[in-house]
């Protein structure tokens, strides 16, 4: 057992673990954190995707030994007493079906939307090429996450 | 699939790290983890213990030292994304980063990982071939140089002993190269079915240097001489270009799977090849 020490969703914990825990099932199991779903178990399909550090990374291709010493933050963090813009977005969007993807999706938007404040259409398809939707056909998605961008950024 | 159970250490220097890799035959480097933790998922490989790089403060970052770029392994391919010595001084390494799997996984996985695992359909292998970079390798008895060339061995094989870390990339500088990563996948994420990663030194209007490797055209990166012979010396006109990128797929044995028949993927290399060269000497 290996002893870690992460601050999720802005709760800080300190916890005894097996090395091989991966992160996403220790933010399940270990945490509460079931906003965050198991995916694909492959590594492709972004479901379980989470900021560490404020970087959108897939929880289930990291160690949580890795994300000693790290701010995680999931969907379940990402609330601050009102809906954030971008879930806000995707809800008024309705930028889901199933909403199986939609925790991961909305955690990579939220990154990207951090490093391009802006993103055209273009940019918002690429940055979100490691999450996949197998309902809605996108489109949906990406009008919200244009649009969670421009009131982040307070020309709305 | 929950991994085998392994012990877990992190130490904070190289030397550290080799002698845990020296003691224990069955201990594994973890650097991003993003190609190894996939594979421990699908429980193809079951180490005794995960050596963890990532307080290694010397394996992070990018310098320029002797007229090179000096990247340390550990270094993130969005960190070399986001480098401005990266940008100026090695611009085909940004190009083709861009490419390697989506936007989380470049959060993790590492340019010397990528390397070190040399997976022969790997975006970043193919360009430090083309690049003629040195990769800097430490184990027991100290460090040791190794060219790209000698570097990659086999799939999923490199020059590295058991025993020894990867630590940095030198590359040399191609400032005022053209340059070109051209790659097919069928979707987003994909592997490369096959890519081109090309490099073009024009001087007095004509193509005084030419560097082409292929990836996914055999068990390991290769340079496609022919092309490169083929094209230098030339005016690099669209007609050079277009005889020089009909060599791409000479000497090569490109994997013949779902992904691609063999006559398929030779096809590509000539086709994307060309593309490469035509934006590399902006033809």
């Amino acid at each position: 057992m290996t002893r870690i020490s992460v601050s999720v969703d802005g709760t800080e914990a300190v916890d005894e673990i097996e090395p091989r825990t991966l992160l996403v099932q220790y933010l399940r199991e270990q945490r509460g954190r079931t906003g965050t779903p198991v995916g694909c178990d492959t590594s492709n399909c972004g479901a379980c995707t989470v900021l560490v550090d404020g970087r959108a990374v897939k929880s289930c291709a990291l160690l949580a030994v890795q994300a000693d010493g790290a701010e995680v933050t999931t969907i379940q963090g990402l609330a601050n007493g009102e809906l954030h813009p971008m879930q806000k977005a995707f809800h008024e969007h309705h930028a889901l079906q199933c909403g199986y993807c939609t925790p991961g999706m909305i955690m990579a938007a939220v990154d990207l939307v951090g490093e391009v404040a802006d993103p055209s259409e273009q940019q918002v398809r690429e940055g979100l090429e490691g999450n996949l939707c197998r309902c809605t056909g996108y489109q949906n998605i990406v009008a919200a996450v244009r649009d969670a961008a421009a009131e982040m950024r307070g020309a709305s | 699939m929950i991994p085998v159970a392994f012990e877990y250490t992190r130490p904070s220097t190289v030397e550290d790290a080799v002698a845990v890799l020296a003691a224990d035959p069955d201990a594994k480097v973890l650097a991003g983890g993003q190609s190894l933790l996939p594979v421990l998922r699908l429980r193809l490989a079951a180490p005794s213990t995960l050596v963890d790089l990532r307080d290694v403060e010397s394996l992070h970052g990018v310098r320029v030292a002797d007229g090179e770029l000096v990247i340390g392994a550990m270094t993130t391919h969005a960190e070399i994304l986001h480098d401005r010595r990266v940008a100026e001084h090695a611009p085909l390494i940004a190009a083709a980063t861009a490419t390697v799997g989506d936007r989380q996984v470049r959060h993790l996985g590492t340019f010397g990982g990528s390397l070190s695992h040399a997976d022969p359909a790997g975006d970043l292998p193919a360009v430090a071939l083309a690049l003629s970079a040195t990769m800097v390798a430490v184990g027991p008895g100290g460090r040791r140089e190794i060219p790209a060339a000698d570097f990659f061995v086999d799939y999923l094989t490199t020059a590295l002993a058991p025993d020894e870390i990867l630590a940095e990339v030198r590359v040399p500088d191609t400032a005022g190269w053209g340059y070109r990563y051209e790659k097919f996948s069928r979707m987003a994420q994909a592997w490369a079915v096959v890519a081109v990663a090309a490099l073009v030194r024009r001087a007095d209007g004509g193509v005084a240097d030419t560097r082409v490797a292929l990836t996914s055209m055999a068990s390991r990166p290769v340079r496609a001489t022919a092309v490169e012979q083929a094209l230098t010396g030339t005016d690099g006109d669209s007609g050079a270009i277009t005889a020089a990128a009909g060599h791409a797929d000479e000497g090569t044995e490109p994997p013949d799977d779902v992904n691609g028949a063999a006559d398929y993927r030779a096809h590509l290399a000539r086709v994307l090849t060309r593309r490469a060269l035509t934006a590399a000497a902006g033809a």
